[in-house]
C-alpha cells in the first residue's frame, strides 16, 4: 500500500500533511484517529468540542477547504492535503472576523459551548451565499444545536454580521 | 473511542473486491464514515480493516446516459443537492438530498454509503425506489444490475455480496409526463416515515409507485395502494386518496419504534400520500 507505512505489526502509519489556520502541519496517525482528538489532544487547539459525538449537535464543527464537517466523525488521515480552520485561526492579525464581532455586539452567546462551531458554520454559509434569507440561514444551521436555546440572537448576529461583510466587499 | 483498525486505500473496483472477498467479514468498505464510524465508536461493530473507496476514480459523477442518469457512489448529498442535471431531470431527488441530516452529514456522506449502510430511518432508497432505479454492484470479475426493489434485505441489510461494491445508482431519465415526490415526516433527527410518490400523466394515471421508508425495517412498495390508483383520472385519484392513503399504510409493515408507534406510522403514511400527491401533479 503506498500510502502507509509500517512501524510494528499492529501499528499502522499515515503520513499526514496539511494546513490548520494556514500553517503547514506533518505528522504521522494511525487510521483510527479523529479529527476531534488529533486538534484538541495533539494541537492543542481546543475551541472545537466534543459534544454528542453523533453528528447532530455541531459543537465540533470545522471548516475543512471551507466546508463545515464534524471532527468527531472525521478520521484524520481525511484532511490529507486539505486546508483545515478552526476558530482559533478566524481572527486576522489580531482583529477579530466580523461574525466573531457580531456574535459580541449583539450577545450570540451564553455559555458559549456552542459557540465555535455556530460562527465557523455561519461562516461557510455567508462564505456561498453572503446574503440568505432567515429561511436559508435557518435550513443551513439546522444541525448546529444550543442548549442555552439562544437562537434568536445567534441568528441576528449572523444576519448583522452578513449586512457588515456586504458593505465592506 | 474508535478501536484500531487496518486502512486499505484500493484504487481499483477490482483491488477493492478482491481485498473485501480475502478479509470477509472482517474488512468493510468505507466511504464518507456518516453512518459506519457512529456504529464503530458505539461498539456496535467491530472490523480489522476498513477498505476506503475514495481512491477508487469516476465515482463521483452525474451523467445522462442511454436513457438514464447515472449517480456514481461516492457522490456526496453536498454535490447531489448541488447538481444542475438532477434538478433538471429529478427534481424531487434533489429536494431530498437538500433536506438529508444536516450540512455536515451532506459534506461527507455518499449515496452509496447511506444505501448500502440500509439504516431503515434513511431517505434516499425510498424514492429511488419510486422512481424505478437500478443499483450497480461490481466485483473483479464483472458487475450486475439490482433493482432498487430487491437491494434492500432488511434492516441494515443489502443484497450486496461480500465482494461487491455498489458503484452507481441508475434512475430511468424521466419523460415530460413524470411526476414525483418525496415527503418525511418526523421528530427526532431521523424521519419517523418516508413516502414516494412516481406515476406519469398520461389521460390518467399511470405506472403509479409508491415505496414507504422507515416506518418498517426496510424500505417497501406498497403495490396494494397503487393499484387503487392505477388508471385513474386526476379527479378520481384525488377522490380515493383517503383509502389509498390507508391501504399504503397498512402495507408499509410499520412497526412501532423509538419514531413511533405502528398505527401512528400508517396514518402518518396516508397523511403524506396525499400531500405527495399535490405535490407531484402541482
Amino acid at each position: 500500500m503506498a500510502t502507509a507505512m509500517m512501524k510494528s505489526s499492529d501499528t499502522q502509519l499515515i503520513p499526514l500533511s496539511f494546513t490548520l489556520n494556514g500553517r503547514l502541519q506533518e505528522f504521522d496517525v494511525e487510521p483510527h484517529e479523529l479529527l476531534l482528538d488529533v486538534v484538541r489532544e495533539r494541537l492543542g487547539l481546543t475551541g472545537v468540542k466534543r459534544s454528542c459525538d453523533v453528528q447532530v449537535c455541531g459543537a465540533c464543527t470545522l471548516l475543512v477547504d471551507g466546508r463545515p464537517v464534524s471532527a468527531c466523525t472525521t478520521l484524520a488521515f481525511e484532511v490529507r492535503g486539505r486546508s483545515v480552520l478552526t476558530i482559533e485561526g478566524l481572527a486576522e492579525n489580531g482583529k477579530l472576523h466580523p461574525l466573531q464581532e457580531a456574535f459580541i455586539e449583539h450577545g450570540g452567546f451564553q455559555c458559549g459551548f456552542c459557540t465555535p462551531g455556530m460562527i465557523l458554520a455561519a461562516k461557510a454559509l455567508l462564505d456561498e451565499n453572503p446574503n440568505p434569507t432567515e429561511a436559508e440561514l435557518k435550513h443551513f444551521m439546522h444541525g448546529n444545536i444550543c442548549r442555552c436555546t439562544g437562537y434568536k440572537k445567534i441568528i441576528e448576529s449572523i444576519m448583522a454580521a452578513a449586512k457588515k461583510m456586504r458593505s465592506k466587499s | 473511542m474508535l478501536r484500531r483498525f487496518r486502512l486499505e486505500e484500493p484504487e481499483t473496483v477490482a483491488e477493492a473486491s478482491e481485498i473485501l472477498g480475502r478479509f470477509g467479514e472482517s474488512a468493510k468498505i468505507y466511504a464518507g464514515g456518516t453512518e459506519l464510524l457512529l456504529a464503530m465508536k458505539e461498539g456496535l461493530v467491530q472490523y480489522e480493516r476498513l477498505v476506503n473507496l475514495k481512491k477508487l476514480k469516476g465515482l463521483n459523477e452525474v451523467a445522462q446516459e442511454g436513457g438514464e442518469i447515472r449517480i456514481g457512489a461516492l457522490c456526496t448529498h453536498h454535490q447531489l443537492e448541488g447538481s444542475v442535471l438532477l434538478q433538471k431531470q429529478l427534481p424531487a431527488l434533489t429536494k431530498l438530498e437538500q433536506n438529508v441530516a444536516n450540512v455536515r452529514v451532506r459534506q461527507a456522506g455518499t449515496l452509496g454509503g447511506n444505501l448500502c449502510f440500509a439504516e431503515p430511518h434513511a431517505d434516499p432508497g425510498t424514492l429511488l425506489m419510486a422512481l424505478g432505479a437500478k443499483m450497480i454492484a461490481a466485483k473483479s470479475t464483472g458487475q450486475r444490475e439490482i433493482a432498487a426493489a430487491e437491494f434492500f434485505v432488511d434492516a441494515y441489510e443489502t443484497s450486496l455480496q461480500t465482494d461487491e461494491v455498489l458503484t452507481e445508482i441508475r434512475v430511468p431519465t424521466p419523460s415530460a409526463k413524470s411526476r414525483s415526490a418525496y415527503l418525511k415526516f418526523g421528530y427526532l433527527e431521523r424521519p419517523s416515515v418516508g413516502l414516494a410518490l412516481a406515476f406519469n400523466l398520461n389521460g390518467g394515471l399511470r405506472d403509479v409507485r409508491i415505496a414507504v421508508g422507515c416506518a418498517g425495517p426496510a424500505p417497501r412498495r406498497v403495490e396494494e395502494a397503487e393499484s387503487m390508483l392505477e388508471g385513474k383520472s386526476r379527479e378520481e385519484a384525488e377522490r380515493i386518496l383517503p383509502q389509498a392513503g390507508a391501504a399504503a399504510g397498512r402495507a408499509s409493515q410499520a412497526i412501532s419504534d423509538l419514531h413511533g408507534a405502528q398505527d401512528y406510522k400508517e396514518h402518518i403514511v396516508g397523511v403524506l400520500l396525499k400531500r405527495a400527491f399535490q405535490s407531484a401533479i402541482g
